[in-house]
């Protein structure tokens, strides 16, 4: 909402505040400024200027010389472009030095040889259009008599003269205070917030003109929808003369920023930003049938609206109806049909009450918002068409556009009573933390135009938002001051606070992560549909059951995610786009699996998504660095017990270098090098390398408690050993073969390498380990050592093929 | 003999001082079995036996003051042996250092969790909600209905009629007022999701942080001393907090908050457009009709909440001027935090 300052000069006189001031102030009780401008500013040292002679520059065809009269007692020589001047026209002139809109600074200078001292200005240089000046010409020089200033006096700075005083704040008025989007509403506001007498005068019922003439004999009305249309008045005017508003009534509109058209739909502007209330005018000659219906629109009933779209109507949607169609959409927006023009004669004004969620939804439906239609959905007072409507006939009559037909409709089926409650001061007090009297608190009531007697608030009828002591007492302590009530710790049970296993443990994961050298990612939840295929993901793969977004900004955003694999690939492509060397991330992903009932909500689990390429390192280990990481992992959350085995069905990943992880039955997660036709799909160009495991799988696969295992009190014998066996004899199975062999006595078995060459043959390996053996209760013998060796060296034969290497 | 002892210790000392790369035959030398300190104290025997004590003595000097140059030289060529072989292993330190993968936490993480400790400091739970959420809890039990204009401000996600992405954090008081009885003191950090296209200051997903706190005798004054709390140890000791009246359908009162600006302290700057605050989050009194809906009786017990956004504390905190970075997951930004 935008406040003219002059406008709310009408009713309440704040001009010993500056204009920073009064924001502050309105900002600190509840209306909060956005920003405020001075009508003008960008406008310096032009004045009122009459051209006292017109002559053509010697050395050009389409420049002028003129010379002006500015009232200063010299001549001042400026050379034109426009021809539209002539001798005796009064015109703005930009004076050396002076400043137009837009940052334009005029200095002297020669045009062609000649000195030119100064600027003609047009009024596009003077930052107006047509609208705020009718009559004006576009490509020329403003020539003062066009616009009916013509008698302005001669060096009177322009803005004066056009009025251009003014300074305009603009509010950002909150959804319960629809009373405020009008200049009464914030001058009662700037009433309470300075202490400021506020005068806001009845609007006069138009006098009776006694001609014979009545409303009656034009228009009856009926409330079809008594649910939807509270309220509706309407008064008839006739003998219309359509012409321009007056210069201040245009300057006001152009300060609240809505554009001037002709007299009468300015009038209906104008009350509207004055009153809150929005009006519209019908051209009665439009209207058949004498009469005019609040229906509900037919299904498929088509209308055209003032800005010539045509809509197709529901029949959920309130329309103003004559006899036989639509001529407005209620509280929404005119009909082209029965607009306003040059040749207008009979108006009728509406001013109504509608449904505001009813004009919400017609309004979203249709892709409409309008000034009418964003007051009217917040919900208005119905106690203000009469009095909106008596000040649209007092301007009529103020402008002499037309002559008001006595009578008037008003239709009311169910008026409402005033909200009555307590005042409940000590309450009040006790909920803010703050100590007032209860007088004060009943003046600031008063000053915001409830009555307060004996205890009992009675709230004015624009003030639906009062209906709770909490209401009564955020409007007292606004006026008392934001800034002043006392903060005063909490006091009350002491409660324990803090994070839960799992948020801890969440915690662990991410500072685990961080220590193993991968920066976190965060992406989107939502994700294409495409994204399933781009990771060719098997079509009957359960996980292609998505959350659909039934709104969503665009394809790319429109389903939520079951796996967050694609959009690490997607964080991988975007790194590797810009050319960084080496990625490693990891995301703890929020995904949601669809639980299948129509209402019911997804599970939202918590994925470990792990990902990296590497452009730096060759040496085929990536694959072993991914587990390295997933073990670093499993090491810091105490997990016992991970089983890999290989997974060479998954489409995402190269079939021989995949891993499943588990821990007892409990699948945990799949890790793996990114399948090259995958990886085709997403631009890397670099091995990559991606895990994804089930976070609440690994949190109840974690040792809760650690417990300290004693640290051996007798020395180990190490003994290091190579076998060969077949190649595709995994490692893990051999070491559990000599685990099972070498019983309790077997402190540990490491891998330390594996060989392939000539020496051990095609389809064979040589695989070393070192094993450490000991006693828990004493120091062990080489005899027993030998005899441990012999057991494992003999099973490792039987068991795998693998034979101890001489 | 006399003489002799003394010019044996003479040569033996010179010897030691100029040459002494092999202290070991010098010793056997002088010192040794068949030495020539040994050759003359064999002689000993034909000394009288006044003479006898008083060369014997001489001789032990002798002795000892060889040993003691002996272990002296030894340990000064060790010295000079190691300083040699440092000299020889000179590095230039101004090579890069062997690189060692450094990870980093997501800085909306990183400000999360400062959050987070802040409140569990001061007694609050993390409490989390669904991000797919009924309507119910998202708009009508926050006070919310079907046809309110609010609905509009907060363009929303559906997935049907009935279910939606969650705007706001909010929904989460609501989930925990119905599950626990007062005293309640939680916040709810998370997603959240509105319909506004990705730009340098929008996204469809941000992260919000709620605070909840119901309990008997709650007031505004306990809000604003709680905020001015967080507001120290978020933004630093000298913190200023203002409260602004604003509304929004689930508080009565209602305020926007702004703290002094951090950058500035409140003299004006470009991090706070010259306005010395910056708003940082909404809060107020739970609406009696929240209460009300979550069978909390609002003439017992009173309570209030408030919500800051979490992207927009991290990219005032961090002077990053365009949001889109926090989801683009480039390593070269993720490095910096």
């Amino acid at each position: 909402m935008k406040l003219s300052m002059n406008w709310l000069a009408d009713f309440t006189d704040v001009s010993d505040i500056s204009v920073k001031d009064y924001c502050d102030r309105m900002t600190d009780t509840g209306s909060k400024v956005e920003g405020w401008e001075t009508l003008g500013e960008d406008i310096e040292n032009v004045v009122v200027g009459r051209i006292a002679s017109v002559v053509p520059h010697p050395d050009s065809d389409h420049l002028l010389i003129c010379q002006l009269d500015c009232g200063t007692g010299e001549e001042i020589q400026i050379v034109t472009g426009a021809h539209n001047v002539y001798e005796g026209a009064v015109v703005p002139v930009a004076m050396v030095p002076a400043k137009l809109p837009g940052g334009v600074k005029i200095k002297a200078g020669k045009l062609r040889g000649v000195e030119s001292n100064g600027m003609l200005c047009s009024i596009g240089e003077l930052g107006l259009t047509t609208h705020d000046m009718p009559g004006a010409v576009e490509d020329g020089i403003l020539i003062l008599s066009d616009v009916g200033l013509g008698d302005a006096p001669l060096g009177q700075d322009i803005r004066k003269a056009l009025s251009l005083t003014d300074s305009v704040v603009e509010f950002e008025i909150t959804s319960n205070r629809p009373d405020c989007l009008s200049v009464i509403g914030l001058a009662r506001e700037t009433g309470v917030s300075f202490d400021r007498a506020v005068t806001i005068p009845t609007p006069p019922v138009p006098p009776v003109r006694g001609d014979g003439d009545d409303i009656g004999n034009y228009l009856k009305v009926e409330i079809r929808e008594p649910s939807l249309c509270y309220r509706y008045s309407a008064r008839v005017v006739k003998n219309v003369k359509i012409a321009p508003s007056p210069l201040w009534l245009r300057m006001r509109l152009r300060a609240a920023g809505v554009r001037p058209i002709n007299n009468i739909v300015d009038v209906t502007n104008y009350v509207m930003l004055e009153y809150g209330q929005p009006m519209h005018a019908f051209d009665y000659a439009c209207l058949e049938g004498s009469e005019i219906l609040v229906r509900r629109a037919a299904a498929g009933e088509k209308f055209v609206s003032l800005d010539g779209v045509e809509h197709s109507l529901e029949d959920s949607m309130l329309v103003i109806a004559d006899a036989k169609k639509p001529v407005a959409l209620a509280g929404v927006m005119g009909g082209e049909n029965s607009e306003i023009t040059e040749g207008t004669k009979t108006v009728v004004f509406e001013s109504a009450m509608f449904r505001g969620p009813s004009v919400r939804v017609s309004g979203k439906k249709l892709g409409m918002r309008t000034e009418s239609s964003s007051r009217f959905e917040k919900g208005l007072d119905r106690e203000n068409t009469v009095p909106a409507l008596h000040r649209a006939c007092e301007l009529v009559a103020l402008l002499g556009a037309g002559e008001i037909v006595d009578g008037e409709i008003d239709c009311y089926p169910t008026k409402a009573e005033p909200f009555t409650m307590p005042l409940e001061a000590e309450k009040i007090n006790r909920f803010l933390g703050v100590s007032l009297t209860e007088e004060y608190m009943a003046d600031v009531l008063r000053r915001l135009s409830c009555r307060v007697e004996d205890g009992i608030i009675t709230v004015p009828s624009f003030r639906d938002d009062l209906r709770c002591m909490n209401d009564i007492a955020e409007e007292v302590l606004r006026i008392y001051g934001y800034q002043k009530f006392d903060s005063a710790p909490l006091c009350g049970e002491t409660t324990q606070g803090g994070r839960t296993a799992r948020q801890q443990y969440e915690q662990l994961v991410r500072d685990t992560l961080v220590g193993a050298g991968l920066c976190e990612a965060q992406t989107f939840s939502f994700i294409s549909p495409k994204f399933y295929d781009k990771i060719r993901m098997a079509e009957d793969d359960p996980r292609r059951v998505s959350i659909v977004i039934s709104n969503p900004l665009g394809e790319d955003t429109s389903i939520m995610r079951t796996t967050a694999l694609p959009s690490m690939l997607n964080v991988l492509e975007n790194n590797a786009a810009v050319k960084n060397r080496d990625a490693r991330l990891f995301e703890l992903a929020s995904v949601y699996i669809p639980r299948g009932g129509e209402n019911d909500l997804p599970d939202e689990e918590k994925r470990v998504v792990l990902g990296f390429y590497e452009n730096t390192a060759s040496d085929g280990r990536g694959f072993y660095r991914m587990k390295g990481i997933v073990e670093a992992l499993l090491a810091a959350s105490g997990v016992r017990g991970a089983e890999f085995a290989p997974v060479t069905n998954d489409p995402l990943f190269h079939p021989g270098r995949c891993a499943v992880l588990t821990v007892g039955d409990k699948k945990i997660g799949v890790f793996g090098e990114v399948h090259p036709q995958t990886a085709a799909n997403f631009t890397i160009g670099a091995p990559t390398y991606l895990a994804e495991l089930d976070f609440d799988a690994l949190f109840g696969a974690r040792a809760a408690v650690t417990e300290y295992v004693p640290l051996p009190k007798y020395p180990a014998l190490e003994r290091d050993f190579s076998f060969v066996c077949a190649e595709d004899t995994a490692v893990a199975t051999l070491e559990k073969c000599m685990r099972r062999a070498g019983g309790p006595t077997l402190d540990s078995v490491k891998l330390f390498d594996i060989y392939r060459g000539p020496q051990i043959g095609a389809g064979r390996k040589s695989v070393s380990f070192a094993v450490m053996l000991r006693a828990a209760d004493r120091t062990m013998t080489d005899e027993e050592a030998d005899g441990a060796v012999k057991r494992i060296t003999s099973s490792l034969e039987k068991e795998c093929g693998a034979v101890l290497r001489s | 003999m006399k003489q002799t002892l003394l010019r044996i210790r003479e040569e033996a000392l010179r010897a030691l001082s100029e040459n002494g790369a092999d202290l070991e035959a010098l010793r056997i030398r002088y010192l040794g079995k068949k030495g020539e300190l040994t050759a003359v104290l064999r002689g000993m025997g034909a000394l009288s036996a006044e003479e006898r004590p008083v060369i014997g003595q001489i001789a032990n000097e002798v002795r000892a003051a060889i040993e003691e140059e002996i272990t002296r030289r030894a340990a000064e060529l060790k010295v000079a042996a190691i300083e040699a072989r440092l000299a020889s292993e000179k590095l230039d330190v101004t090579v890069p250092g062997d690189e060692v993968a450094v990870g980093h936490v997501h800085p909306i993480s990183r400000i999360q969790r400062e959050m987070e400790d802040i409140f569990i400091g001061m007694g609050y739970d993390i409490v989390e909600g669904p991000e797919v959420e009924y309507d119910y809890y998202n708009f009508q039990a926050l006070n919310i209905p079907p046809d309110h204009p609010a609905r509009d401000t907060q363009d929303t996600f559906y997935i049907t009629d009935n279910i939606l992405l969650r705007s706001q954090t909010s929904p989460v008081q609501v989930r925990t007022m119905e599950k626990r009885r007062p005293p309640i003191r939680i916040i709810s950090p998370g997603r959240v999701y509105r319909s506004d296209a990705v730009d340098a200051s929008h996204s469809p997903l941000f992260h919000q942080m709620e605070g909840l706190v119901v309990d008997r005798g709650v007031t505004m004054g306990n809000l604003k001393a709680t905020l001015e709390m967080f507001a120290r140890k978020m933004f630093g000791e000298d913190t200023r907090v203002r409260f602004r009246p604003h509304h929004f359908p689930f508080t009565e009162p209602s305020a926007e908050v702004d703290v002094s600006c951090f950058a500035c302290g409140g003299k004006g700057c470009r991090l706070c457009k010259g306005e010395g605050w910056i708003e940082i989050l909404g809060a107020g009194m739970v609406h009696p009709n929240v209460l009300r809906g979550c069978d909390i009786d609002p003439d017992e017990y009173s309570g209030f909440a408030f919500g800051m956004g979490i992207e927009r504390v991290a990219l005032l905190k961090y002077h990053i001027d365009d949001m889109r970075l926090l989801y683009e997951n480039d390593v070269r930004f993720l490095a910096q935090f």
